[in-house]
Order: C-alpha cells, then sequence, then structure tokens
C-alpha cells in the first residue's frame, strides 16, 4: 500500500520470524498447570521471574515508594508534570550506583553521562541513529538476539552484517571472524561504523573472555569504530568475578586516554536484573559528550515515566536491600540453569557451557535428520507442536550452523520447568517412533506422584 | 599467542593523543551533530533566562515568571483525592501489590487492554459520548511527542512533506522532522480571518510542494490550536477533509487539547467530522496524550488512533521503541475507569480554566492588550502587534526580550511558532497559581502603564504607541537583536532544579 512509507510495509521489522511465530503459537495454546496442562510452554521468553518475592517483600516494608513521599506529604504534583529528560536525579544516581555493584564496583559511572530511556530497544535504536548513517553498518558476532534485526534496523535504515562465529570454539569472537565481517561489508559497499556485542551474550550465555576483548578492542581502535556493549544481563551472571564490562577492560589495557574511550557505549535496562521489562527502564552510558547531549534529546521520543523512576529510585536507594537481591538472584538463576543442563545432559542433550543469562544455548544437532536449515525447522515444528515447548531456533538468532536452540529457564514455576524437560527427555526417548503422545500424558500423571527436584 | 596480545595492546597505547571535537563529531551521525533538535533556537531563550533566575514568591519575588509553560496544573486536588482513597491503583501499596509480578512483567505492545478500554472510554467522554473509540486502534507511544513521530514514521518516507497550519507548535519541527527526515510546508494563516485554514492557503502550499517537486504525504493540525486557543470549526474540518481526500493523502489530528475547552463553541473532533462527511477512512489519523488534559506530562501517555488497519500493525511494532510503562498504564487504567471520577474531572477543569482564561484575559483587557477570541487550550494568543516599533519580526525580538528582562515574564513569540504576522505571544495561565498569575497581570500593568505615562498617551489608542516605542527601557537597540540570535553557548530549557521547576520542550 504506497501510502504507507516504505517502513510501514517493508518486513524489516522482523516479526515474520520464527522467534516471533512460536510466540503466537503459544499465545493460541498456552500451558497452565491446572486449566491447561497439555499446553504450550513458553521457552522462548527471556525473562526472569524468579526473584519478585524479594521485591513484593520491599514494597510491603516499604510504602514510601508511593507518590506520597515521605510523612504522608504527596509529591505526585511534581512527579506528574516532571518530563525533563535529563531524568530525575536521586534515580540515575542510584541507578549508576546499582550497575557498579553488579561490576564489583570495579567501574563507577557519572549520572551525567547517563541518558534514561523507554527500555533497552529505545536505547540501541537511539544508538543507531547517533552513530550511523542510513546505509552504514554495524557488525554483530552471531548467533544473536533476534529482536536486534527491529531495534537496530528497521527505521534507521542502518544494516547489520554478522561476524561469524562457530560452535568449534565454542562461539568466541576471534580477529579472523572480525577480518572476514569487515571485508564483507566493503564487498557490499558499506561503510562500518562499529561493532555491537552483547555481553553477557544472548543466546549464548556466557561472558566475554579477555581474548575476545583483545580482538574486538583493537580492531575498533585500528578502523577507528565504534563498540557499541549491550549490558543488558550483567546482573544475571552466577558468579560476579567472571563479568568483565567493555569499560573496565578498556582502562585494563590503559586505554582511556585514547581516541578510543570515546567511541566506546554501554547500553544497559533493568528489565533482565530486576525482571522489570513492563517498566520500560533502559540506559545508554558513554563518555562522548557529544553523544550524550544527542542521546538526551533522542530520549524525548521515549521517557522513563517518573512514577516508575521514583519508584526504583527508593528501591535502588535501598542498598541492604540490592546487595541482597544481587546475591541471591544470581543463585536462583545458577541452580536453575543447573537443573535444565543437567536434566538434558542426562538424555544426551549437550548446552554450551554458559555463567550467565536466563537461557542455555542448547545442542540439539544430534536430533536433526539433516545437517541444514530445513531440518531444523522441522525439529523446531516438532517441538513446537508435538513437544509442546517454545524454544527458538538458532536460524533466528543468525546461527550460522543448524540444530542450535535457545530455551529459556527462568520464566516459569520449577514445576513447570521439570515438566518441560520430561517432555523434551521423551521426545528424545521416543524420538518420533510415535510413542511420544502416551509418554507425555504418562510423564504428567508421575510428575504429581514424584517429588519435586529440585 | 600471549606475545602477540601484549603487543596488540602497547601499540594501542602508543596511539596519537585525542582527535578535536570537529573529527569525533564526525564519528556521530548527521542527525546527531546536526540542529534539528531545534533547541538551540532562539525560543529557548526565554527559558533560559528563567532558569537562571525563576521567580518565587518568597525566595525570589523579582524573579522571571514562567508564562511560556503549556501545563494544565489547576486540578491536581482531585486527582490526589481519588489516588488517596484508591491506594489499589498503585503496585506499591500494601493494597495494589499484588498486581505487582504481573504488572511489572508485562510488556506486550498491544498494551494492558484495561488501559486501552480506559483510554478509550475515556476519549469518548471528552467528546460528550458523541462518538466512541475501538480501544483495538489505540496504539502506544512515548508521550505525544513519540506518538507524532511514530505516526509520521508510518506514514512518510524522508523527504517526503507535510503540510502544517501556521502558527504551530515549535517542537513539531523536531517531533515530525528530525529522526524522520520529512519535511514540513507551512500552510499560512492570517490575523485577517483570526488565522483560520483556508482552502485557499492548503492548495497554495500544496502547489508550492508540487512545483519543488517534494511529495506531500498529508496535512498535519491542531485541534484544539496550539498556540492560538481555538477549536477548528465544523466548516474548516469538511474542507479539510475534502482537500485530503480528493489527493488521497493523510489527515493527521492532534487533539492533546481536546478536555482542555473552557467555553463555546463546543469542540467537534475529527472522530465526528468522519461520520457525516464521506472519505478514505483509512487516511485518518489522531494523536493523543494525557499530558494536558490531565496534568501528567511525566507519566508518558501518549496515543496513537488510527481508522488504518496497516498503521494500527505497523504502528503497534514501532510501539516497542517507547511504550508507556506498565505501572502507569495499570495505575491510569484504574482512574480513568472511575466513571464517576472522570465526569467529575472534566467538568471541574473546564470550570476552572474558564476561570482563568477570564481573570487572565480580563486582566490583561483593563491595559488595552487584546487577545485572540479562544475557548481552549491553556494558553492565550496574546496580539502585541501596538507595541511593536515596526512591524517587522526584529521588533518582535526586542519587545520580546525586553518584556524577559525588564518585564521579567517568559512568554513565548509568534516566530517560534512559524507565525507570519510579528507581534503574537503565546502566554501561558494554566500553569502556575492565583497569585503568581495576578503577579504577572500587574507587572504587565505597571509595563503599560509606564510606557503610556512616558508618551503621554492613553492606553487604548493603540497606533500611538508605535512612535512612543524607542522604550525608556533602554532595551531595543540593533546590537542586541543580533546578539539573541546567536545561539546561547549552554542552551537547555532543563536545568538540575527540583522536580517542580524543570521544563520541558513540549510546551
Amino acid at each position: 500500500m504506497e501510502m504507507l512509507s516504505k517502513k510501514a510495509t517493508c518486513k524489516s521489522h522482523g516479526q515474520d520470524s520464527s522467534y516471533f511465530l512460536g510466540w503466537q503459537e503459544y499465545e493460541k495454546n498456552p500451558f497452565n498447570e491446572d486449566t491447561n496442562p497439555l499446553g504450550i510452554i513458553q521457552m522462548g521468553l527471556a525473562e526472569n521471574q524468579l526473584s519478585f518475592d524479594l521485591l513484593e517483600s520491599w514494597l510491603a516494608r516499604n510504602p514510601d515508594a508511593t507518590m506520597f513521599g515521605s510523612n504522608g506529604g504527596s509529591i505526585f504534583k511534581e512527579l506528574a508534570l516532571f518530563q525533563d529528560y535529563h531524568g530525575l536525579q536521586t534515580f540515575k544516581t542510584e541507578l549508576v550506583e546499582f550497575m557498579a555493584e553488579i561490576r564489583r564496583n570495579k567501574v563507577r559511572f557519572d549520572p551525567q553521562k547517563l541518558v534514561l530511556t523507554a527500555g533497552a530497544t529505545s536505547a540501541n535504536e537511539t544508538l543507531m541513529f547517533c552513530l550511523a548513517e542510513p546505509g552504514e553498518a554495524f557488525l554483530i558476532p552471531t548467533p544473536y538476539y533476534p529482536g536486534f534485526d527491529r531495534d537496530l534496523k528497521w527505521r534507521t535504515g542502518v544494516k547489520i552484517v554478522p561476524i561469524h562465529c562457530s560452535s568449534l570454539n565454542g562461539f568466541r569472537i576471534t580477529k579472523a571472524a572480525l577480518d572476514e565481517a569487515y571485508d564483507e561489508a566493503l564487498k557490499l559497499n558499506l561503510r562500518v561504523k562499529g561493532v555491537f556485542i552483547t555481553n553477557p551474550s544472548n543466546p549464548l550465555g556466557t561472558t566475554m573472555n579477555q581474548d575476545e576483548f583483545n580482538h574486538v578492542i583493537s580492531f575498533a581502535v585500528s578502523k577507528n569504530i565504534h563498540i557499541v556493549s549491550d549490558e543488558i544481563y550483567a546482573g544475571t551472571v552466577f558468579d560476579s568475578s567472571k563479568f568483565t564490562s567493555i569499560i573496565e577492560a578498556v582502562m585494563d589495557r590503559n586505554l582511556e586516554k585514547t581516541d578510543i574511550w570515546s567511541r566506546i557505549h554501554v547500553v544497559s535496562s533493568l528489565s533482565k536484573d530486576l525482571g522489570l521489562p513492563g517498566f520500560r527502564i533502559g540506559m545508554i552510558y558513554s563518555n562522548n559528550e557529544t553523544l550524550i547531549a544527542a542521546a538526551t534529546k533522542m530520549s524525548s521520543f521515549g521517557l522513563v515515566s517518573s512514577q516508575t523512576q521514583y519508584l526504583l529510585s527508593k528501591l535502588l536507594g535501598d542498598k541492604k536491600f540490592t546487595r541482597h537481591y544481587i546475591q541471591e538472584n544470581q543463585r536462583r538463576l545458577k541452580k536453575r540453569q543447573q537443573v535444565l543442563v543437567s536434566g538434558l545432559q542426562s538424555y544426551g542433550i549437550p548446552c554450551l557451557k554458559s555463567n550467565a543469562g536466563l537461557f542455555c544455548w542448547v545442542d540439539m544437532r544430534n536430533l536433526l535428520s539433516s545437517n541444514a536449515f530445513e531440518a531444523e525447522m522441522e525439529l523446531w515444528k516438532k517441538i513446537l507442536y508435538e513437544v509442546g515447548l517454545n524454544i527458538s531456533p538458532g536460524s533466528s538468532c543468525h546461527c550460522t550452523e543448524p540444530g542450535w536452540f535457545r530455551v529459556c529457564f527462568a520464566n516459569m514455576s520449577q514445576e513447570t520447568l521439570n515438566l518441560s524437560i520430561h517432555r523434551l527427555q521423551a521426545f528424545v526417548t521416543s524420538n518420533g517412533d510415535g510413542n511420544y503422545q502416551n509418554q507425555k500424558l504418562s510423564t504428567r500423571i508421575s510428575r504429581r506422584n514424584s517429588l519435586v527436584v529440585s | 599467542m600471549a606475545i602477540t596480545i601484549v603487543t596488540e595492546i602497547t601499540n594501542l597505547r602508543r596511539r596519537i593523543p585525542p582527535r578535536g571535537i570537529e573529527q569525533m563529531e564526525q564519528l556521530l551521525s548527521k542527525i546527531a551533530t546536526n540542529e534539528q533538535h531545534g533547541e538551540n533556537s532562539s525560543y529557548f531563550h526565554g527559558w533560559k533566562a528563567y532558569d537562571n533566575d525563576p521567580y518565587h514568591p518568597n525566595q525570589n519575588p523579582n524573579g522571571v515568571i514562567q508564562l511560556g509553560l503549556a501545563e494544565n496544573q489547576l486540578s491536581f486536588d482531585l486527582v490526589e483525592e481519588w489516588i488517596t482513597k484508591h491506594p489499589s491503583a498503585s503496585i506499591c501499596t500494601s493494597e495494589g501489590v499484588q498486581m505487582f509480578r504481573d504488572i511489572a512483567i508485562f510488556q506486550d505492545y498491544h498494551g494492558l487492554p484495561q488501559f486501552r478500554n480506559a483510554v478509550a472510554r475515556f476519549m469518548g467522554k471528552v467528546r460528550g459520548g458523541r462518538v466512541s473509540f475501538d480501544p483495538a486502534r489505540i496504539v502506544l507511544a512515548g508521550g505525544a511527542t513519540g506518538a507524532s513521530e511514530l505516526i509520521t514514521f508510518c506514514l512518510a518516507d524522508p523527504g517526503d512533506a507535510f503540510l502544517v497550519p501556521t502558527p504551530y507548535y515549535p517542537a513539531f519541527d523536531r517531533d515530525l522532522k528530525w529522526r524522520t527526515g520529512i519535511q514540513l510546508i507551512p500552510v499560512i494563516c492570517e490575523s485577517s480571518n483570526n488565522f483560520k485554514i483556508t482552502k485557499e492557503a492548503l492548495e497554495e502550499a500544496f502547489e508550492n510542494a508540487q512545483k519543488s517537486s517534494i511529495k506531500v504525504k498529508g496535512v498535519i493540525i491542531a485541534n484544539p490550536s496550539n498556540p492560538l486557543g481555538t477549536t477548528v470549526e465544523r466548516e474548516t474540518q469538511i474542507t479539510l477533509v475534502n482537500f485530503i481526500n480528493e489527493k488521497q493523502i493523510h489527515l493527521v489530528c492532534d487533539e492533546i487539547y481536546s478536555a482542555t475547552i473552557f467555553s463555546r463553541p463546543n469542540f467537534i473532533s475529527i472522530a465526528e467530522i468522519i461520520e457525516e462527511v464521506d472519505c478514505n477512512r483509512d487516511l485518518i489519523h489522531i494523536i493523543y496524550s494525557l499530558s494536558k488534559d490531565m496534568g501528567f506530562p511525566g507519566f508518558r501517555v501518549g496515543i496513537v488512533y488510527s481508522y488504518n488497519d496497516a498503521v494500527v500493525n505497523c504502528g503497534r511494532k514501532m510501539s516497542s521503541f517507547g511504550l508507556v510503562s506498565s505501572q502507569t498504564q495499570h495505575f491510569l487504567a484504574s482512574m480513568l475507569s472511575d466513571d464517576e471520577f472522570v465526569d467529575d474531572f472534566l467538568k471541574t477543569s473546564s470550570m476552572r480554566l474558564a476561570k482563568r482564561h477570564q481573570t487572565f484575559t480580563s486582566g490583561l483587557e483593563e491595559v488595552g492588550i487584546k487577545c485572540l477570541n479562544s475557548n481552549a487550550g491553556l494558553f492565550c494568543w496574546m496580539d502585541l502587534r501596538p507595541l511593536l516599533k515596526e512591524p517587522t519580526f526584529e521588533a518582535e525580538m526586542v519587545l520580546w526580550r525586553l518584556i524577559i528582562h525588564k518585564v521579567k515574564l517568559n512568554v513565548s513569540p509568534g516566530f517560534s511558532f512559524h507565525c507570519v504576522e510579528p507581534g503574537w505571544f503565546r502566554v501561558c495561565f494554566a500553569n502556575m497559581d492565583d497569585e503568581t498569575l495576578e503577579i504577572a497581570l500587574k507587572r504587565i500593568r505597571i509595563f503599560i502603564q509606564a510606557t503610556d505615562k512616558k508618551s503621554d498617551v492613553p492606553a487604548k489608542k493603540s497606533k500611538q504607541w508605535q512612535k512612543n516605542l524607542r522604550l525608556s527601557f533602554s532595551g531595543g537597540s540593533r546590537c542586541e537583536y543580533e546578539e539573541s540570535l546567536k545561539s546561547p553557548s549552554v542552551m537547555s530549557p532543563h536545568s538540575p532544579m527540583s522536580p517542580a521547576q524543570l521544563v520541558q520542550t513540549r510546551t
């Protein structure tokens, strides 16, 4: 329909991909322990639902977080009128301290260099608007979060050129892969403006190691390009000592007084760490003042609700609470991951060794009928419709090798996770010999009779 | 391997020192480094003056009074009372916390169903129940700022144009053009017919675009108008609908001030017009927000309501870039579903706005200052043409600086709204308490009376003023005018101040 813009009519929003189609199928037949026990279990949603009790009990102890301030004095009016794109200062101050805490205080952040945005979705798009012209490119290691196709490219016109990572070395970024991607961009006549990394990685669940930092940083220095580091999962690292922020990595290499320092930009959000995706709290952090000035103005298109800023300023201001939360949340995530990994392992399905994230990168290559993406799609559909699990196929994450799937573990109860493991186990055992449906049923019955595996 | 890495790092450290700012800016996009955000325009000079010297009844009684901020601060007491009686509307209270989890994880870009239902219902009430809105057509956005940009992304490609009647809200230049790459072509409206939009003006703007080979995708209007404070008449809207229908281009109606009507004629929404007039409904879109009607700019509730299914679908996906916080959706769903509260709020707010408007315009009238006859909005369109030395924008600028620095009032000059006639100023009246408004009026009275005394001419003989405006407040030199055109170095309408005093460009 030519009445609308090209953006409105193209497919760059990426929502016709299998990543989203699986969600739609789930919506049509969602699992519910009581009302729909044979429904599809959602394992394609990277949400952290493990620690709400901690937040709820905090709220119960802290009625000040409502808009009525302390001593019953109402600040409702001030909040309702507050639309300054610099954000609520108290909130930003607490937020940067929280970010530092997650990074073991190896990095300190300046609230003046932080821009608040409506979620990391908005932060990533805003950065692209600021760093690249339409038609210019960013290099992104594969596999990557499917939403990047929309967030980084759709309205900005920026291109993504993949840096191919391989299972042979655990999908680590190599110098050769960076160079190859850059050359590919040149062949396509694309000017490369930067490298976009996600650390910890979605979908891999791994944190970047020192070799990878070396490769990426020296690459960005030599090509005079930006590094954007989406650190949205920083708080989901099971062991904090294993996570290094790009800022720390650059400081460790004593590069703060060089050019590259103004080309390092961090994106984060409270959607994964605190499990609050509905509140739309995203952020851009950079030492580049010009960028911060521009991004701050652009944040007008997607500011964080003042009501939400206020609530979070109170929550994050309680340092005893945040320290306890970070630790306990990490402990629970680690435990959950282990349940999934060992459950799959016992039936011969390995996962990539991971130390972060809300998901595992599962190796189902052995279950493919052939080493092809068609076979991966076939397997995915079986798992969706017959096994009743919505998991995300590697092709939707632009993985170059068929057979890998992202499986989330933190967005359901322990029981549901156990059930999904049993379903998968039953599928693997039967592997298409027709006994699968009966096994699914008997698994459900036996689950009720057995102790919950914790 | 280790040696290679060490060498790499050593080589990196030997790099040349950081480059100049110019080179640094080349690393950023044109959008990031051009001036199209508009914040360096002299429009914000008045804001800066206010920020540097803000009025406070006790602490700074001689400070600048902010009359440039279109906020509705008159009815918070009603909202606060409602909140006290409905603690479960907040997910932070003990009454509401059981909803915390579900709300905190809700990020579906369709929005909370109860919120969309409540907004649709509210929009219907604002229009007196004469039309109803389908919640399924409601698309969320990051404030009206986000909504305006979103609809533009859906309807137009870079280089395409929208026609917009002058005078218009200054931030349209940013919201509609900055990141979208579209152009705005003015539809000239004049005081001779009270700035009404005419068919001739529309046709002329359209033809100008065609001559320049610019593709016009639609017309955007604000109804009620900012800065005029007038509602768009039925006949004008019918003309508009016929115009866009004939050309098969879009009509976007920003109805953000729809509940600020305080006197006749009644507000007529485009939603009502299309019930009477045949047109291609795929071309009709409404922008809305709760920032003005309810006084909630901080909550960032923007709405796009489109009669075009493809626009709704596409727009919804774009919502992801500026969704409304689920905490806020939940809170407002509860409030706006309370029929009794909403009915009372709308009625009371309207009455209070009427009173304010009356107080202000009659206060101006006493000293011979006229405003455009208006029935809506949070501001008046003040006619200070008699005070200009000459009918030029230079003279308008001189007068404006005088008002800011000597009379100590931040008002918004017509040129910043792209008005084609110098001498008009937008003055807001709903963003302060009664006492402050009275003080503002007093300052105006003193200013005008001092001028009259100097010239010995009665206030009402306005033509005489032109001769006498080498004002004894010696601010009116050419040098000052040129000075004022330069971008001030750190120009932002914002400053680290207490929340109540902070301002934003959505004015």
